[in-house]
C-alpha cells in the first residue's frame, strides 16, 4: 500500500504571536514551529497502516525552507521519503492553490491512500484534504477516527457532531482527513533520526507545479480580535485572588450560594 | 446580492446552525438588497421545506432525490453543483457543520470557486462583503474577501449569528421542487448507520457548575485538583478535546464541537486556551471564569472573570478557601 501523508509546519502552540508589518501574516523571527497536530495523527496512522499491510509512506509538505524540519521529523518517525513543495510566501496561497500544488506533486505518485489532518492550527481553513480529493478525482471521507483496510476498500469510523459516529465504506484509492486522537503518536527514536539522514527529501518549487495564480479569495489583514465581553481581571497573591473570585461569584455574579 | 442558503437536515431533523446561517443570510440580503433563496437537499423533506418557507425569504427550493438520503459527499456535491449552476446565485451560504465540512470544499473545487470557511461575522463596506474568520486557533481574527467571479461560497460558524433574530415572512414563501440527476455509480461512498459510542453516563448539560481542564493541566495526575474544585462547587468535571484525546478523561466529558454543548450558571476554564472548537460548546454559559498563564489566550475574550496566573497556585487556594467556608 502506497500512502502519501500531507504534513504542514505551523507555529508552536505556545509561541507568542506578533502580526507582521504587512498585516497578513505573523512575524516568524524568534518563534518555534512544529508539525500541525492533526497532521501528526495522520502521519502516525500512515505508519501504522504500512506496518500492518506493507508498502511505502511518502510525506509531503508545502511551505518555506523551514518546513523541511517537519519533513525530517516525519522521516525520523518512519516515513520512507519526502517531497517539499518550496514556497517562501506559502501563506499568500488560497486553499485552492495550495491543494492544486499538492495535487500536481501527488498525481505522478499514484498513491493508494492519501491522508491529511482535518485542519491546520494556523490558517485553519479545514479544506485542503477535501479539495485535494476532488482535484485528484478520489473518493474521500473526513474526520476519521478508525481505519480498517479490507481487500480493495476501507471501512471507516467517521466522527459526527455531539458524540455521534458513523461507519462508512470507501473504495481504494481514496483520501481521508484524520481527526486528532485517532491514535497515540510515537516519538522519533535516535535510530530513526540517524536513519532519516539517509532518506530523500525532494524539493520542487511551487512555481514549477503551479506557475501562475488565480486567487479565489484574499486575506486582507489579520489582527488581534476585539473583545466582545468586558473581562474583569483579578490580580494579587494566589490566596487573595481566590478569595476575591469567590466573593465576586457569590455577590456580584450570584452564581454561588453565599453560605 | 443574490443569496442561496443551503439548509441542513439529517434524517428529517434540523441542524440548528441552519437557522443561525439563515439569520446571517437575511441580514446580508437586507443590507445588499438582494434576493434570498433557501435550498434543502434530502429525500422526504417537503414538510421541513414548508417550515423554512415561513421565514422571510423569497423562495424555498426542495432538492429531493432518493440518492440524497442518506447523506454522501458525492451525492450532495453533484446535486448542489447542478443547483448552483442553474440558479446562478452570487453568494452561497452554508452552516459550518461536520456535514458541510465534508462536502463544501469538494463543491467549491468542482465549481473552481472559493470557499470561505468558518466565518464568524461580516461587514458590508464599499459595495463588497468582508467576511471575518479566525486564525491561529482563535488567537487572531482575519478579514477575508472573495476574488474572481461568483458564485462565492462561505460557511457560518455555530453561534456566530442568533436564530432568535430570524424574521418571519408576512406570508409563506413559495416552495419549488428542483430535480437533480444522480446515477448510482457516481456515489462511491457507502454510508452505514449512525451510532453513539456509549450511552452518556454524564449529562453535562444539566450541571449548574462545570470545571473544565485543558492542556494547561499538563499531567493526568493533576486532574484531581480540578476534580476537587468541581466537587466543592457541586459541579461536574469536563475537558477540552486534547485531554480526552490523551485518554485522561473519557470522551463523554468533552465540551466543544465534537463533544457536548453546555450553558451552566458557572463555567471555570482551567488552562484552556479557548480554540473555537471548544468555545462553541460553552460560550452560552452565564458566568465564565478563565485561569490561564497566557494573557493573550483567546479564552479571556469571553471570560467574565480572568486570572492570568499559574493554575497550580490558584486552584489549591480556591479549594482551600472553599473547604474552610464549608467547615465554618
Amino acid at each position: 500500500m502506497k500512502i502519501a501523508v500531507c504534513v504542514k509546519q505551523v507555529p508552536a502552540k505556545d509561541a507568542p504571536l506578533h502580526i507582521a508589518p504587512d498585516g497578513t501574516w505573523i512575524r516568524e523571527t524568534d518563534i518555534s514551529f512544529e508539525m500541525n497536530e492533526p497532521d501528526s495523527y495522520a502521519l502516525e496512522e500512515a505508519l501504522r497502516l504500512k506496518e500492518k499491510h506493507g508498502g511505502e509512506v511518502v510525506a509531503i509538505s508545502l511551505g518555506p525552507e523551514r518546513a523541511k524540519q517537519t519533513l525530517k521529523e516525519a522521516l525520523a518517525k518512519g516515513a520512507d521519503r519526502a517531497i517539499h513543495i518550496a514556497d517562501e510566501e506559502f501563506y499568500r496561497l488560497d486553499p485552492l492553490a495550495a491543494a492544486q500544488a499538492l495535487a500536481r506533486a501527488l498525481e505522478p505518485e499514484r498513491c493508494d491512500l492519501v491522508l491529511t489532518g482535518l485542519q491546520s492550527d494556523d490558517h485553519g481553513f479545514g479544506q485542503t484534504g477535501v479539495l485535494l480529493a476532488e482535484l485528484l478525482g478520489l473518493p474521500h471521507a473526513t474526520i476519521i477516527m478508525s481505519i480498517e483496510v479490507q481487500d480493495g476498500s476501507l471501512r471507516l469510523k467517521r466522527e459526527l457532531e455531539a458524540g455521534w459516529f458513523q461507519w462508512i465504506e470507501l473504495p481504494l484509492p481514496a483520501l481521508l482527513t484524520i481527526q486528532s486522537g485517532i491514535n497515540k503518536v510515537r516519538y522519533a527514536t535516535l535510530k530513526g533520526i540517524m536513519a532519516a539522514k539517509k532518506k530523500e527529501i525532494r524539493t520542487i518549487p511551487r512555481t514549477e507545479l503551479l506557475p501562475s495564480l488565480a486567487p479565489t479569495q484574499k486575506l486582507e489583514r489579520i489582527y488581534v480580535p476585539e473583545k466582545t465581553k468586558k473581562t474583569e481581571f483579578l490580580q494579587g497573591p494566589p490566596k487573595e485572588v481566590a478569595a476575591k473570585l469567590l466573593e465576586k461569584l457569590k455577590h456580584e455574579a450570584r452564581v454561588l450560594g453565599s453560605s | 446580492m443574490r443569496i442561496l442558503l443551503i439548509a441542513e437536515q439529517r434524517q428529517g431533523k434540523w441542524n440548528k446552525v441552519s437557522f443561525e446561517t439563515l439569520a446571517a443570510a437575511q441580514q446580508l440580503a437586507t443590507e445588499t438588497g438582494g434576493r434570498l433563496v433557501a435550498a434543502l437537499p434530502g429525500q422526504g423533506i417537503r414538510a421541513l421545506a414548508e417550515e423554512l418557507a415561513g421565514y422571510r425569504l423569497d423562495e424555498v427550493l426542495v432538492v429531493e432525490h432518493e440518492r440524497l438520503e442518506p447523506y454522501t459527499a458525492d451525492g450532495f456535491t453533484l446535486a448542489l453543483r447542478q443547483l448552483i449552476e442553474r440558479e446562478a446565485p452570487e453568494l452561497v451560504l452554508l452552516p459550518h457543520t461536520y456535514q458541510v465540512r465534508d462536502f463544501a470544499p469538494k463543491l467549491a473545487a468542482a465549481l473552481g470557486r472559493a470557499l470561505l470557511a468558518d466565518c464568524i461575522g461580516y461587514r458590508y463596506e464599499n459595495g463588497r462583503v468582508v467576511f471575518v474568520r479566525q486564525m491561529f486557533q482563535g488567537r487572531t481574527a482575519a478579514d477575508v474577501t472573495f476574488a474572481g467571479p461568483p458564485p462565492w461560497l462561505a460557511t457560518i460558524q455555530a453561534g456566530a449569528f442568533r436564530a432568535d433574530q430570524l424574521e418571519r415572512g408576512s406570508s409563506p414563501a413559495p416552495v419549488r421542487a428542483v430535480s437533480v440527476e444522480l446515477s448510482p455509480e457516481q456515489i462511491r461512498v457507502r454510508p452505514g448507520e449512525l451510532f453513539r459510542e456509549a450511552k452518556q453516563a454524564v449529562d453535562l448539560t444539566q450541571a449548574p457548575v462545570i470545571v473544565a481542564v485543558g492542556r494547561g493541566i499538563k499531567e493526568k495526575e493533576n486532574i484531581a485538583l480540578a476534580e476537587k474544585l468541581a466537587k466543592l462547587l457541586g459541579g461536574e468535571l469536563a475537558a477540552s478535546r486534547p485531554i480526552c484525546d490523551e485518554g485522561w478523561l473519557p470522551m463523554e466529558r468533552q465540551i466543544g464541537s465534537s463533544g457536548q454543548t453546555v450553558a451552566p450558571k458557572l463555567y471555570i476554564a482551567l488552562g484552556i486556551s479557548g480554540a473555537i472548537q471548544h468555545v462553541v460548546g460553552m460560550k452560552g454559559s452565564r458566568t465564565i471564569v478563565a485561569i490561564n498563564k497566557d494573557p493573550n489566550a483567546p479564552i479571556f475574550e469571553i471570560a467574565d472573570y480572568g486570572i492570568v496566573a499559574d493554575l497550580f497556585e490558584i486552584v489549591p487556594a480556591l479549594n482551600e478557601a472553599l473547604e474552610q467556608s464549608a467547615s465554618s
